[in-house]
């Protein structure tokens, strides 16, 4: 059995209408213990009204080294811009 | 990795970093970037975490429910503190268990000024003023820091702790608007942390051997007695509002340089206290090993009551 709490990683909600932010990790036993330390962490002066937690190791990252190749297909495509779209100054609302 | 790959990819992080971009865990970053990053910021947590002690000595003394309640939140935001830093520093790829490891025995530092008593009521006051306006100022600093982790915990950091500053200094003009001993027990607390506070901001530039290098990687944005001066700068005036004299035969208004002189530190005794002989060393490190072993039954009960709770779900679940 493993002795050491995982590791978790925790998203608050600091208001309705807004979304959940990652907000930093914490160790916990289990995600119930998660959701209690991260309210004590991270909430101590009211900065949210929902909080999640989910274990780190769920989590997939992309690899910033790669990000040429990851990102690649946005750069060059400049008529989802738009600015691309040349049209007369009478034109407006558009 | 080819040393001519290797001296690339340590180009484009130096590029990186004169260009103000932040540097991310996963970044790639050279070695002893990240060795001095877990160096820093795990002295940093440590120091949260061991600062936790001089003043819970008062909790249960405190004169007053609401002084009570005040240094009960101000303790909580400290180990809050450690907490976030511990964070930013295991992204670097340490674990928790080597971090405490570190500090149990003696590899990492904390900070020095938690190495000397608080033996009257009007060392919180003092603390709070002096020390968590030190620390303010070394961490207002490091909010532009280049490492995002570390930057957004001080980000964080520094909204909390302006409360902290706030209650010691009430806390010293309670006294000083109080009885003659009242007000000589500020005066007392002062002559004690003066010192030890101007010294929190480490060796003079100088004879700081991190600093240069510190400086390039923008994990520190000002040096040591640059902050240094800026804490006297600011101090000086509060402690005249007080009625209270800080403990410095040379301290003077320079009116060309716009800043006060001050006299020498002692550095025999900062060294002394850096090397573990100060006054409180040995006592800190045995209550927070101490907490530690005396808590690991509940740790171990918390994961045996985890680990059981999952076996019942997977059990209804098949």
């Amino acid at each position: 059995m493993k002795k050491e709490w995982p590791l978790w990683e925790v998203f608050v909600r600091s208001k309705n209408g807004l979304e959940h932010r990652h907000f930093g990790s914490l160790h916990a036993a289990d995600a119930e213990m998660a959701l209690e330390n991260a309210r004590d962490v991270y909430t101590r002066r009211n900065e949210g009204v929902s909080i999640w937690v989910v274990e780190s190791k769920y989590i997939t990252a992309s690899n910033p080294s790669e990000n040429g190749e990851m990102f690649e297909p946005a750069k060059n495509k400049v008529y989802r811009h738009p600015t691309f779209y040349k049209l007369p100054d009478e034109v407006k609302h558009m | 990795m080819s040393e001519k790959e290797l001296i690339n990819l340590e180009q484009i992080f130096e590029e990186r970093i004169e260009r103000d971009e932040k540097i991310e865990p996963k970044d790639w970053m050279p070695e002893k970037y990240r060795q001095t990053h877990i160096r820093q910021i795990s002295q940093h947590a440590h120091s949260e975490v061991v600062g936790m002690l001089p003043e819970g000595n008062w909790i249960t003394r405190a004169p007053s429910l609401r002084r009570k309640a005040a240094l009960l939140a101000k303790v909580q935001d400290e180990a809050g503190h450690g907490l976030y830093l511990y964070s930013a520093c295991e992204t670097l790829g340490i674990s928790r268990e080597e971090l405490y490891q570190q500090l149990h025995t003696g590899k990492a530092k904390y900070s020095s000024i938690f190495n000397y008593p608080t033996i009257t009521w009007a060392d919180i006051g003092a603390i709070g003023w002096l020390v968590d306006g030190a620390a303010i100022i070394n961490q207002v600093a490091l909010c532009t820091t280049s490492f995002g982790p570390y930057a957004r915990a001080m980000v964080r950091i520094c909204k909390e702790e302006s409360f902290h500053q706030r209650q010691g200094y009430e806390i010293m003009l309670t006294l000083c608007n109080g009885t003659e001993a009242q007000k000589a027990m500020a005066q007392d607390a002062l002559n004690r942390w003066w010192w030890p506070s101007l010294m929190m901001f480490g060796p003079k530039d100088e004879d700081s051997p991190h600093t240069a290098q510190s400086m390039k990687w923008k994990l520190k944005r000002k040096t040591n007695d640059e902050l240094r001066q800026q804490f006297v700068d600011q101090t000086v005036p509060q402690a005249a509002i007080l009625g209270i004299s800080i403990p410095d035969p040379h301290l003077k208004w320079n009116e060309a340089s716009g800043h006060y002189n001050f006299g020498e530190i002692d550095w025999e005794e900062f060294w002394q206290v850096v090397k573990g002989h100060g006054p409180c060393n040995k006592e800190r490190m045995e209550a927070r090993v101490g907490a530690w072993e005396e808590g690991a039954w509940v740790r171990e009960a918390a994961m045996a009551h985890a680990n059981k709770q999952t076996n019942k779900k997977v059990a209804k679940a098949s």
